[in-house]
């Protein structure tokens, strides 16, 4: 009876992701493998190798990858800062860091966008002061700056997680040993914080691939991500078959991201999710 | 195994909801109501509510935003449209597939009020006026900073390529109007098919690309109005909004020819209520009540009655009312085959991935 009570509870989630997981990859995968007249075909997979595809597919890895570096440099000092900070204080600078989420991120994109516009508020405190202005609008340099922006919280927040919990004990034992702090801090903190590290990297990496919003917005339409190509095939060319073809393959590129990342941080598992 | 059953039974009926609300279960079959869909912000409500007084029929009014938002709209299914308004080259593509009914334009004797040189200009995607009704029409020109451009230049398309503007000139994200500048200095039609013309016009477009501030459709208007770029290609329509919010403005159709576009009313083969549709649009053709929609929606309205109780100054705004010598210089689009579309589509994606 307690058995199936708890299964019952299960229930909506059962059907959240019946509804909402499997049924839409379902359809995906069956307009992947179909013209649009119905008939089987490769031709969408295999499309990804088209010349224009694949710069859009590399061009998404290149951000990606260097929006999860930038975002990995900053976090990591960023997180023993914060673990060094005791007390109330501490709980009060890790709200600062999550109160930026608490705004809808299309809205502080587009913020960005009103400062860094040929007219917008830092140009024209630069030409104030007789710099020269800043031409960083509607170049895959904003999009990278926007991304690292908006997902540096999710690489804080495992990395920090994770460092809280290091007993101090352990550190206190390898002093008494005769480590020095470079010692402790590669033979101790690092591999401590690594699963933190690897949620955060995957956290930050697979949103930053599979991103479109930022760069039609920031991009300027300038910047062609393997995201904007399947939201052209959907949305203007009216080819889902296409546009289904290409998301499988993107997910197979985060898929096969997240796997690496896993098979390299098995042991514990940190993070926020 | 029953167990298993129920969620995807549960799940049936979650999902086969709002089917059923959009199509109104149940008063299904209720003759007096009419379901129209038409772009966003293209009719004043108060029109809506008239109609509704006057003849007692219920209107179900929907919104979109691009003719391929409205077509995937359409092609779902959901809904029984009875009137559809959208643009001429989709109108095309529709009759081409058999989704348009043949309008009786003896039910709508007050049609006359249109220009009949509209319905000349329509015959390119409906060739012979069976089948679509027009509602506003425009071209597409240069919006420009008067302060920032030499206005000596704007009459011709090459000023997009002009070095000096690098970095201020905004150009349509949408395919065939980007590929329609391009073809246009080239002198080929806007409809060409012939794939050495078509690649000549990318060759340009990507020239082009590094002196672009950025790609855009509706927020064109915007930057334009914050000046934030010199120049920016857009909508007749636009032009007109934009020039109301900032006086260094000003709208040019250059020489070489542009488009012309028609937005146009037509029903589709999923109308239930064919007589109510033809009374509204009737009813959209009556002088109070097209003045109604002009002054919301401020494009240019074929309706001869509407257009002479105008002040005249509006008349003669060349850049509302498009001259006839700048609409004889335009073409309308048609509507492309398949395989031209695929074409035109993976060039326009590496014009969009160039370096």
């Amino acid at each position: 009876m307690r058995n199936l009570k708890r299964q019952l509870l299960a229930g909506p989630y059962l059907l959240w992701m019946a509804g909402f997981v499997l049924l839409p990859v379902g359809v995906i995968l069956y307009y992947a493998i179909t013209t649009t007249s119905g008939q089987f075909t490769m031709f969408n997979i295999t499309s990804i190798t088209a010349s224009v595809h694949l710069k859009a597919l590399l061009l998404s890895l290149k951000l990606a990858l260097a929006c999860t570096i930038i975002c990995l440099a900053l976090s990591y000092p960023l997180a023993m800062i914060l673990n060094k900070i005791k007390g109330k204080k501490s709980s009060l600078v890790v709200f600062i860091f999550i109160l930026p989420m608490w705004m809808n991120f299309m809205l502080r994109i587009l913020a960005w966008k009103m400062l860094l516009s040929n007219n917008g508020v830092i140009n024209t405190v630069l030409g104030y002061f007789g710099l020269p202005g800043l031409d960083v609008l509607n170049t895959p340099s904003a999009v990278v700056f926007c991304m690292v922006y908006d997902f540096l919280p999710f690489m804080i927040l495992p990395i920090y997680n994770a460092m809280t919990r290091i007993e101090k004990d352990i550190i206190e034992a390898a002093k008494d040993l005769g480590a020095g702090s470079v010692t402790i801090f590669f033979k101790i903190i690092l591999p401590l914080t690594m699963s933190g590290v690897i949620s955060g990297i995957i956290m930050v990496f697979v949103p930053a691939l599979t991103s479109f919003a930022i760069s039609d917005l920031l991009g300027g339409g300038k910047v062609l991500l393997i995201g904007n190509v399947i939201e052209q095939a959907f949305m203007q060319e009216y080819n889902w078959n296409l546009g289904s073809g290409l998301s499988l393959v993107l997910m197979v590129f985060v898929i096969a991201s997240m796997a690496l990342m896993n098979s390299h941080g098995e042991e514990g598992s940190a993070g926020i999710c | 195994m029953k167990k298993r059953f129920f969620p995807f039974l549960a799940l049936a009926a979650i999902l086969a909801l709002p089917f059923c609300a959009l199509s109104g279960c149940g008063a299904k079959d209720s003759p007096n109501t009419l379901t129209v869909l038409n772009y966003g912000k293209y009719m004043e409500p108060e029109v809506l509510e008239m109609f509704e007084e006057e003849t007692g029929i219920k209107v179900e009014y929907e919104e979109y935003v691009t003719p391929e938002n409205m077509y995937t709209k359409y092609r779902a299914g959901a809904i029984d449209y009875d009137l559809i308004c959208t643009s001429d080259y989709m109108v095309g593509k529709l009759i081409q597939e058999g989704q348009v009914l043949e309008m009786d334009f003896t039910k709508i004797p007050l049609s006359e009020n249109l220009d009949p040189a509209y319905f000349e200009f329509s015959q390119s995607f409906d060739p012979e006026n069976k089948y679509a009704m027009p509602y506003f029409f425009g071209t597409v020109g240069i919006l420009y900073n008067k302060q920032m451009v030499d206005e000596s230049k704007v009459d011709s398309w090459n000023i997009l390529w002009d070095e000096d503007y690098s970095g201020q000139i905004i150009m349509a994200d949408s395919v065939r109007d980007s590929f329609m500048v391009a073809e246009k200095i080239l002198g080929y039609s806007l409809n060409t098919t012939d794939e050495k013309e078509l690649k000549e016009a990318q060759d340009l477009l990507i020239q082009q690309k590094p002196l672009v501030y950025s790609y855009l459709v509706d927020e064109a208007q915007d930057e334009m109005i914050a000046e934030n770029a010199a120049m920016a290609v857009v909508y007749s329509g636009e032009a007109g909004y934009a020039l109301e919010f900032n006086e260094n403005l000003a709208f040019s159709v250059p020489k070489e020819g542009s488009n012309m576009w028609i937005d146009s009313w037509f029903i589709p083969k999923t109308a239930k209520h064919i007589e109510n549709a033809e009374k509204f649009l009737n009813f959209l053709c009556r002088e109070d009540v097209s003045m109604l929609n002009f002054d919301y929606v401020y494009y240019a309205t074929p309706n001869v009655k509407t257009k002479a109780s105008l002040d005249p100054e509006i008349q003669e705004s060349a850049t509302i009312f498009p001259p006839t010598e700048i609409l004889e210089n335009c073409e309308v689009l048609k509507p492309l085959d398949d395989v031209s579309n695929t074409n035109l589509s993976i060039l326009w994606k590496e014009v969009k991935s160039a370096d």
